[in-house]
């Protein structure tokens, strides 16, 4: 098991944003949660990436660890842990091998930091295109590629994607869900996909997870997901 | 004309202090969203550290104890002060405004203008009210050209005052520190999910500012020998002027402006009676931000707040 999260529960401003939600991730597994609007997807995301203080009772290891022991900055270094937050949240000020390269602060292995850099200017030549450029400047779809990139460089391990669809061009998403499964082919990286594009999602990883208001309702493999009918009706339109 | 070039060389030997403490202003804003009012006080006190310094060596090397000549005092001074003025930097951070992180801008404010008042006061209940006099470490040479007087002390002064700035720059631009550092100034909320340490960088942030004062304090104490616990105040508050005109997370920008500080206020008491030189220059400055209200060459930053 790579993360387990159990009882997970957080508020958010006076609000039980999660209930107590428990489930997996197995190494190099693609998982998906979806769920409407507000039901607490990016909150589960930033409560293992330890952006959002979680309550008493709430239990989440990861590798045999306590991840709770650990700061922000080290879920990410130490247990690499990597979370590409929604509306990508570049440093628009750096440029893109910049970005990259801040990605790589707490890593001390040089040689193989340029290995990797090389390795995701492969995947997403755009990038290289743009080296110098400021991130500001790129397209939603270069973004999109950029803040992929930039946790692929700082950690391996598992990768939580916020809404990485959200407005990008249908071709230009296939690009990035299809270097996505290259990087968890290759690198045996695990994904945690947090969707409202629940047919995307679920075509998109091997199990699911329904979360509404807070609550996991449904899990399951994402074939079975796609065939229930109560998915169907709430989350695929008909 | 003579008289214009002399007052330049005043106005760079001001300019420098400005410059030196408004980028200590500059960075901690940039990267934290925080005015540290403090900041003047810590200059106040790195002149200090630096008096104690400059003073205990001396002593020393009067009775003979030690063989060390006055240049090196001096720079003994100097780099003996940045750090222990940093680690006061680095105290404040920690005790001061680190557990204020996400309160209200107003708290951390309130709580910066009490450190002050506790380095104030703090200085006055361990040395007393009365002023001292910065020992006199290098004998002035005076240097007529073409009629504009330089002595060596005011080339030292702007000339290591530039340096200082300029190895700032280079630490930015160039370093892996410096760059989280522009990753912070731009967006501190996701700058931990790249795996950096957001409280090192904070720390560096003012230890780095606070050395920067230390050096402006000990060469105002070299400059004007007269050092006293309130010299902070006017000093800090004409600072971070400086830093907002330079505009928010630009290095040049705070030194720039300044520089440009030192220039207005000694050009304008050439022209006008000193008793309005603040009440001018500092018109002068506010017309300038009525046009570039972001200062002069202020960075883009994200507005989002949190992930």
């Amino acid at each position: 098991m790579l993360l387990e999260v159990e009882n997970l529960r957080v508020n958010y401003e006076q609000i039980q944003a999660l209930q107590g939600i428990s489930f997996t991730i197995d190494e190099g597994e693609i998982v998906t949660i979806i769920g409407a609007n507000g039901a607490g997807k990016s909150t589960t995301l930033r409560a293992i990436s330890r952006m959002v203080p979680v309550m008493a009772g709430s239990r989440m290891t990861c590798q045999q660890q306590d991840l709770l022991s650990f700061p922000a900055d080290k879920v990410v270094s130490r247990l690499g842990v990597t979370h590409v937050p929604e509306g990508r949240r570049l440093f628009g000020n750096l440029t893109v091998m910049e970005n990259l390269r801040l990605a790589c602060f707490a890593r001390r292995d040089t040689a193989q930091i340029e290995k990797d850099l090389a390795r995701v200017l492969d995947i997403f030549p755009r990038l290289k295109e743009r080296e110098t450029q400021k991130s500001g400047t790129l397209s939603g779809g270069e973004q999109q590629m950029l803040a992929i990139g930039r946790a692929f460089m700082s950690g391996r391990r598992l990768m939580l994607l916020d809404e990485p669809s959200m407005g990008l061009a249908p071709l230009m998403m296939l690009n990035v869900f299809e270097a996505l499964k290259d990087i968890n082919r290759q690198e045996g990286t695990a994904i945690l996909l947090v969707e409202q594009n629940a047919r995307l999602a679920l075509k998109f990883a091997q199990r699911g997870y329904v979360l509404e208001t807070g609550r996991m309702v449904l899990a399951g493999d994402s074939a079975d997901l796609l065939k229930n009918p109560e998915v169907q009706k709430a989350y695929l339109g008909g | 004309m003579t008289f214009f070039f002399q007052n330049v060389v005043n106005a760079l030997q001001y300019g420098s202090f400005y410059a030196l403490i408004a980028l200590g202003y500059s960075m901690v804003y940039s990267i934290l969203m925080l005015f540290n009012f403090a900041h003047g006080d810590i200059f106040m006190t790195g002149a200090y550290i630096g008096f104690g310094v400059a003073t205990g060596l001396t002593v020393l090397a009067a009775a003979g104890t030690i063989v060390l000549p006055n240049w090196l005092i001096l720079v003994l001074t100097i780099l003996i002060a940045m750090f222990l003025t940093s680690m006061l930097g680095m105290l404040v951070e920690r005790l001061g405004y680190r557990p204020l992180r996400d309160a209200p801008r107003a708290s951390a404010a309130i709580t910066g203008m009490m450190i002050g008042l506790i380095l104030e006061y703090g200085n006055l209940l361990l040395l007393g009210p009365q002023r001292r006099s910065f020992p006199r470490l290098i004998q002035t040479v005076t240097y007529d050209v073409g009629g504009v007087i330089l002595t060596n002390k005011k080339i030292m002064i702007v000339a290591v005052s530039m340096v200082l700035m300029y190895a700032l720059h280079l630490f930015i631009s160039r370093t892996r520190w410096g760059l989280a550092m522009r990753a912070m100034a731009f967006d501190h909320v996701v700058v931990p999910l790249m795996g950096v340490p957001i409280n090192t960088i904070a720390r560096l942030t003012f230890a780095l500012g606070s050395a920067l004062a230390a050096v402006a304090g000990i060469f105002f104490g070299l400059a004007y020998p007269v050092l006293d616990p309130y010299m902070g105040i006017v000093f800090g508050w004409k600072a971070f002027v400086a830093a907002i005109l330079g505009g928010r997370g630009s290095v040049m920008g705070a030194t720039i402006a300044g520089f440009m500080l030192g220039f207005i206020e000694i050009f304008v008491a050439m022209v006008f009676p000193s008793t309005l030189r603040d009440l001018i220059a500092y018109s002068i400055i506010l017309g300038i931000l009525v046009f570039r209200p972001h200062g002069l060459f202020g960075e883009a930053y994200s507005a989002r707040l949190r992930l």
